[in-house]
């Protein structure tokens, strides 16, 4: 075991799948000798040299679409997006060309490729530095959609994602990447990253959440246990696919369910999850299931995030709120 | 920068030797490109009846554009890759796809029509001009494997207009990647003439991505085969990406949906009659002697017969399996997939017992 960062986490993941796989290519936009805005690829184009680790032209589509010409050579393209709000001149080439392509192809053409996108606000940066753009892409067939809630996670789905023969967006909570935690750096990498998994058990209230939320809801869950009031958080990890048998298995015990994302709560996967709950586990429930996520507005200036983000209060007012039907 | 197009072969049919393209062909290879046509055409015309008559949705008419597509088709080597648009039926059928696997695309009956491997070529993509970034990224690779094939990206003038077109030149030129981009300016983007899409002859663009750009004529089979292959040569042995911009024009409408009246005039054709590319290699086998009515009738019932061929095996051919459209979604097992394939399955059984 070793103390890391999910930065470091993730960078020691990238490195073990380029040791592993000589197809596995990193590219993106100051990757190279920078390691990326925060230092994800650090030191590895030094190691790998710059064939496998590559700084390309400032153009997100280009970066897209050349790993799809990479991928059908048979390479696996591994690339970085600098920040969330910054895909959506790659989105054609994901929503269009990346989803469909095993598709349309009818099996003969397969896409693995993982593109990663820090995500997220709370660290008080400029607009399109701040944003939860997943529902879109888990909403998007041909995709698969991972999201790590910590450096421990990260390590292993970084490379399971990398491994997966779909195109895999990766998602990672740019306000974790700092957090820490003991990563099993040496065992064989197993267990399958396209299932949610319970990281608290209770008995009261069912939290969902996933990414950065993950740790927002086990402190609102600590906070809770002060008063009296026991609840379980699920992490979704996996948002497409969405495994949520461990969330029926437990709010058929808990009766209560609330999910927790930063992005808006109008059509999010809150929504979906919301919507699923209520089919499989309707004479379980003894309140409707809540959403606590961001208001129907773009991702607001800096001052005011702390207000638009959920927080461990957010939550507590919202476990309080199905508690008290 | 050539500012006048590049021709091997005149419009009356005779040779003309070009100092940077020398070009040394067979009768044999001439006969060859003049059947390549003379098919591509008559499957064009099969298709297009084949939409009238509601055996297709749709059909997208190559008629004028065969020469280039069969000179570029030839210009590459069995291990280079092909990136192509839908009006590129001279270079499918070179690169061996056959027509009836090409139509049931056009019929619906799936996304895809051949197997990308098996000809060298990628999947057609629609919308316009993202596949230029994928032939760059397979000759990054190419680059990577350190063999000397070579990438030909096939648009049209409307595709330069775009985003991803733009930054294909960019990463291309970036990482001096083995790719020829080949333009088919046919004048028209459905109904919007070129004149909308570049204030310059496209070629000049290539001078500030820093590659060669060569106008050439595109209803001259030779001058695609000489300059594609050149250009190609050129990219596999290291020299970089090219950009040929073929002067030509879409004699036939955009698809079997469109209505060139509105936007046309029908008087332009008779410039471009005079230079087709198939009345033009029929005169020179002639002026050679190197082909005769008799070969010129060979060929001819050779189209009638793929023709009849082609009809038989579009007509009637059954829809697919509903349940089939779930397949291959994901290379690997998908619980969302597998749940919906489940419930319609369900619900097809309900729909039976019920009828």
């Amino acid at each position: 075991m070793t103390g890391m960062t999910m930065v470091q986490a993730l960078n020691a993941g990238l490195r073990r799948a380029m040791e592993n796989d000589p197809k596995v290519l990193l590219m993106g936009e100051d990757i190279g000798p920078l390691g990326g805005v925060f230092r994800v690829t650090d030191g590895l184009q030094k190691d790998f040299g710059e064939l496998r680790v590559v700084d390309s032209p400032l153009a997100e589509s280009g970066i897209v679409g050349t790993a799809v010409g990479l991928a059908m050579r048979g390479y696996r393209p591994v690339l970085e997006i600098q920040f969330d709000g910054f895909v959506f001149p790659a989105f054609d080439q994901i929503v269009t060309m990346v989803a469909k392509h095993h598709y349309r192809s009818e099996g003969r053409t397969p896409m693995p490729m993982v593109i990663r996108i820090p995500y997220g606000g709370g660290i008080g940066a400029v607009e399109h530095h701040s944003e939860s753009p997943e529902a879109y892409f888990a909403h998007t067939p041909g995709l698969r959609v991972l999201t790590p809630a910590d450096a421990a996670e990260a390590y292993v789905t970084i490379q399971q994602a990398i491994a997966s023969d779909d195109p895999v967006i990766y998602f990672e909570p740019k306000r974790r990447y700092w957090d820490r935690a003991e990563v099993d750096d040496v065992s064989p990498i197993t267990g399958d990253p396209w299932t949610s998994r319970v990281v608290r058990a209770g008995t009261d209230v069912t939290l969902v959440a996933y990414g950065p939320m993950v740790r927002t809801c086990l402190e609102a869950a600590a906070a809770a246990n002060d008063d009296g009031v026991s609840c379980s958080v699920v992490d979704l990890r996996s948002l497409s696919p969405l495994d949520l048998n461990p969330v029926y298995v437990d709010v058929r015990r808990t009766g209560r369910c609330v999910v927790v994302h930063e992005a808006p709560v109008t059509l999010g996967i809150g929504a979906e999850v919301a919507a699923r709950v209520s089919q499989e586990c309707f004479f379980a429930l003894e309140a409707p299931v809540a959403r606590v996520g961001g208001a129907f507005l773009p991702y607001p200036p800096n001052r005011f995030e702390k207000h638009y983000l959920p927080d461990v209060d957010r939550v507590l007012d919202a476990i309080d709120g199905v508690l008290a039907l | 920068m050539a500012e006048t197009a590049i021709q091997l072969l005149t419009p009356e049919g005779t040779r003309v030797e070009h100092p940077d393209y020398p070009l040394e062909v067979s009768a044999e290879q001439l006969r060859t490109m003049y059947r390549d046509i003379a098919i591509t055409r008559r499957m064009d015309v099969e298709s297009t009846a084949l939409q009238r008559t509601g055996e297709l949705s749709l059909w997208c008419p190559t008629l004028g554009q065969e020469g280039v597509q069969v000179g570029a088709g030839h210009a590459m080597r069995p291990g280079d890759y092909g990136f192509t648009t839908y009006r590129e039926s001279g270079i499918f059928h070179v690169r061996g796809v056959e027509a009836d696997e090409l139509l049931q695309l056009y019929r619906g009956n799936t996304h895809s029509s051949w197997d990308p491997q098996r000809v060298g070529l990628g999947l057609f993509t629609i919308v316009i001009g993202s596949h230029a970034l994928h032939a760059v990224g397979y000759a990054m690779g190419i680059q990577r494997d350190g063999t000397d094939d070579a990438v030909l990206a096939c648009f049209g003038d409307g595709a330069t207009s775009t985003g991803d077109v733009h930054e294909a030149m960019v990463f291309a030129a970036a990482f001096s990647s083995p790719v020829v981009f080949l333009v088919q300016n046919n004048q028209w983007a459905i109904s919007v003439p070129v004149e909308r899409q570049s204030r310059v002859p496209i070629a000049q663009r290539a001078l500030a991505y820093g590659m060669p750009g060569i106008r050439i004529d595109g209803n001259d089979v030779l001058a695609g085969l000489a300059v594609t292959r050149t250009l190609l040569d050129r990219a596999r042995e290291g020299g970089g990406p090219a950009l040929i911009e073929a002067i030509t024009y879409r004699m036939g409408p955009h698809t079997t949906s469109d209505d060139p009246t509105r936007y046309r005039d029908e008087s332009d054709y008779a410039h471009w009659d005079e230079l087709d590319p198939l009345e033009r290699l029929r005169r020179h086998l002639l002026l050679i002697g190197e082909a005769d009515e008799v070969f010129f009738a060979a060929v001819e019932a050779e189209c009638e017969e793929l023709g009849e061929k082609v009809r038989g095996s579009i007509r009637g051919m059954p829809d697919p399996d509903p349940m089939l459209m779930f397949d291959a979604v994901y290379a690997e097992p998908h619980r969302d997939v597998e749940a919906d394939r489940a419930q319609m399955g369900a619900y097809f059984t309900r729909l039976q017992e019920s009828a």
